[in-house]
């Protein structure tokens, strides 16, 4: 192990992992309490329309594709795929241990969900990988992160 | 079509405070009377002249100047949608004569954290970890993804604009250069593809435009600043859902939130009866280096894809044949955080018309564009100045 990292060329051996420290997280709204209530349970839920059969996340009030507000909580099976990513090593606030990564899921099911990528490498982040939901206790919260399938 | 919509509009003046990595003893709404104060004085108009204020602290400056009742618009998020806002209330016979005065000071104090204005968020999206360059990161990433757009391309674009910030002795950052694209790569990661000098500074300053009739503006004392188009483009709000490249909407043949600022541009350009060729230089919104490359990709500069070869080939510098943020932009004149650096393009738009430009002067410039936001905030904005009345 080095003992003077180049900042500009961070460690690509870095390990990803959950957050454990006082990071913020927001009170949840009577919309979002479906989503949140099944995170605690391990359930990734999500909207879908029944008029047009289109997936919605973030939890919306009526479909942006049809405008219907017939929409209907599902349970997804929590795989997808890594549409684009980034690894932050300035943390948003000192609450935050670095390296963390951010990634954008393209869920199975047909919609995007943010997150962060766990369970591998900085040098293992790509576009294109395949990954699923792992659930984190993190503070009073349980979090939605991903990390890499194991046997896809 | 008839005559112009902006025809009976003119840009009178322009002002920018001092800018500094902090102003001792000012805040925002101080800085941005300073500012106020100083474009009135730069067209030799009184205070009590003024009667239409809009954007950033409009609600406060009639009282404050004491200029009795005005048409005052605090919507929106300043910038080129309020100036936009502002000429056609002109047009229209609302007001006269608008100020647009912004400023940022004494807000960013916490630094061991991200600044304030940069981690807007939601519960989606604040427990893991994201603010702006992040945001920004993952639009870039999609796009290097889909086009093979380099590191050393985005660092490129950063070297551009922080030299110009260097030679300016007005630039927060005058001086600090000058830097190669290997000098941008060397500096320490922060959000991967981004390394710390391809992301804007965080600063203080205030700024301000004079708006006014063509007629009135012809007697004062900066040659006249016209407004040959403009377009705003919004996806969503900022910052709030996945910052992705592919959002769509339903309109047929809408660009994704990747191009978001492509409408804005076409329409900018088809109100002006101008082409992207027709810009002599281009004051372009520079919250991080890649957002350039996007940008000129997304008003016709150059094909999707193509904007990563097209700063390698020289033409974004200052002796290129598009001249891009020639102040420094955020990444080197200021960046005051909130909406003072909107307005900051456009400022530096007008001084490339008028001709005030104390460094890199694009000489006989007539067309100028500046713009406002990217991809990672889902909004972009346009305005076309130019020094012939259209």
């Amino acid at each position: 192990m080095s003992t003077v990292q180049d900042l500009a060329r961070p460690d690509p051996t870095a390990a990803l992992v959950p957050q454990t420290g006082s990071i913020p997280i927001l009170r949840v709204s009577p919309l979002t309490r479906p989503f949140w209530d099944g995170v605690d349970q391990h359930e990734l839920r999500y909207q879908r329309c029944a008029e047009c059969g289109a997936a919605i996340f973030n939890p919306a009030h009526v479909c942006r594709s049809c405008t219907s507000s017939n929409l209907e909580w599902q349970v997804g099976g929590g795989v997808g795929t890594v549409y684009s990513w980034t690894v932050c090593h300035r943390p948003m606030t000192p609450d935050f241990v670095t390296p963390y990564a951010p990634i954008i899921v393209d869920l199975d099911e047909g919609y995007q969900m943010l997150s962060n990528l766990i369970g591998c490498t900085v040098a293992d982040v790509r576009v294109g990988l395949r990954v699923e939901v792992v659930y984190h206790a993190v503070r009073d919260r349980t979090l939605p992160y991903f990390r890499p399938v194991v046997d896809d | 079509m008839g005559s112009h919509p902006y025809r009976d509009v003119a840009v009178a003046a322009v002002f920018n405070t001092k800018q500094g990595k902090t102003l001792e003893g000012y805040d925002s709404l101080g800085i941005a009377i300073e500012a106020a104060l100083g474009v009135l004085a730069e067209a030799g108009m009184q205070p009590h002249e003024v009667d239409g204020f809009f954007g950033q602290f409009a609600a406060e400056l009639p009282y404050l100047l004491g200029t009795g009742p005005c048409y005052v618009s605090a919507m929106g998020m300043g910038g080129i949608p309020s100036i936009l806002d502002a000429a056609s209330a002109i047009a229209a016979g609302h007001c006269s004569a608008v100020v647009l005065a912004g400023g940022g000071a004494g807000v960013y104090t916490e630094t061991a954290s991200v600044a304030p204005w940069t981690r807007i968020s939601n519960e989606y999206v604040i427990p893991f970890g994201m603010y702006t360059a992040l945001e920004f990161a993952l639009i870039a990433r999609r796009h290097m993804h889909e086009y093979g757009t380099t590191p050393e391309q985005l660092a490129e674009v950063a070297a551009t604009i922080r030299n110009n910030g260097h030679v300016n002795p007005e630039a927060v950052f005058s001086g600090r250069g000058p830097f190669t694209a290997q000098d941008i790569l060397d500096s320490r990661l922060i959000a991967d593809p981004f390394h710390l000098l391809d992301c804007a500074m965080t600063a203080e300053g205030g700024t301000a435009v004079l708006l006014t009739t063509a007629d009135r503006a012809a007697d004062l004392g900066r040659p006249p600043v016209y407004i040959l188009g403009g377009g705003v483009d919004h996806t969503g709000p900022s910052y709030q859902h996945p910052p992705s490249f592919d959002i769509t909407g339903n309109r047929p043949g809408s660009p994704s939130n990747g191009w978001v600022g492509q409408r804005a541009a076409e329409r900018t350009f088809a109100m002006a009866g101008l082409a992207p060729a027709d810009v002599d230089v281009a004051e372009l919104y520079d919250p991080f280096s890649f957002e350039i490359i996007r940008q000129l990709e997304a008003f016709g500069f150059c094909k999707r894809g193509e904007g990563g070869s097209f700063v390698e080939d020289g033409h974004i510098g200052p002796d290129g044949d598009l001249p891009v943020t020639t102040d420094g932009g955020l990444m080197s004149f200021s960046h005051g955080g909130g909406t003072v650096q909107l307005l900051q393009r456009v400022v530096r738009a007008v001084q490339q018309l008028q001709g005030t430009c104390a460094t890199n002067q694009v000489t006989g410039a007539e067309v100028a564009l500046a713009s406002n936001g990217g991809a990672g905030a889902f909004f972009n904005d346009v305005i076309l100045l130019g020094s012939t009345r259209p």
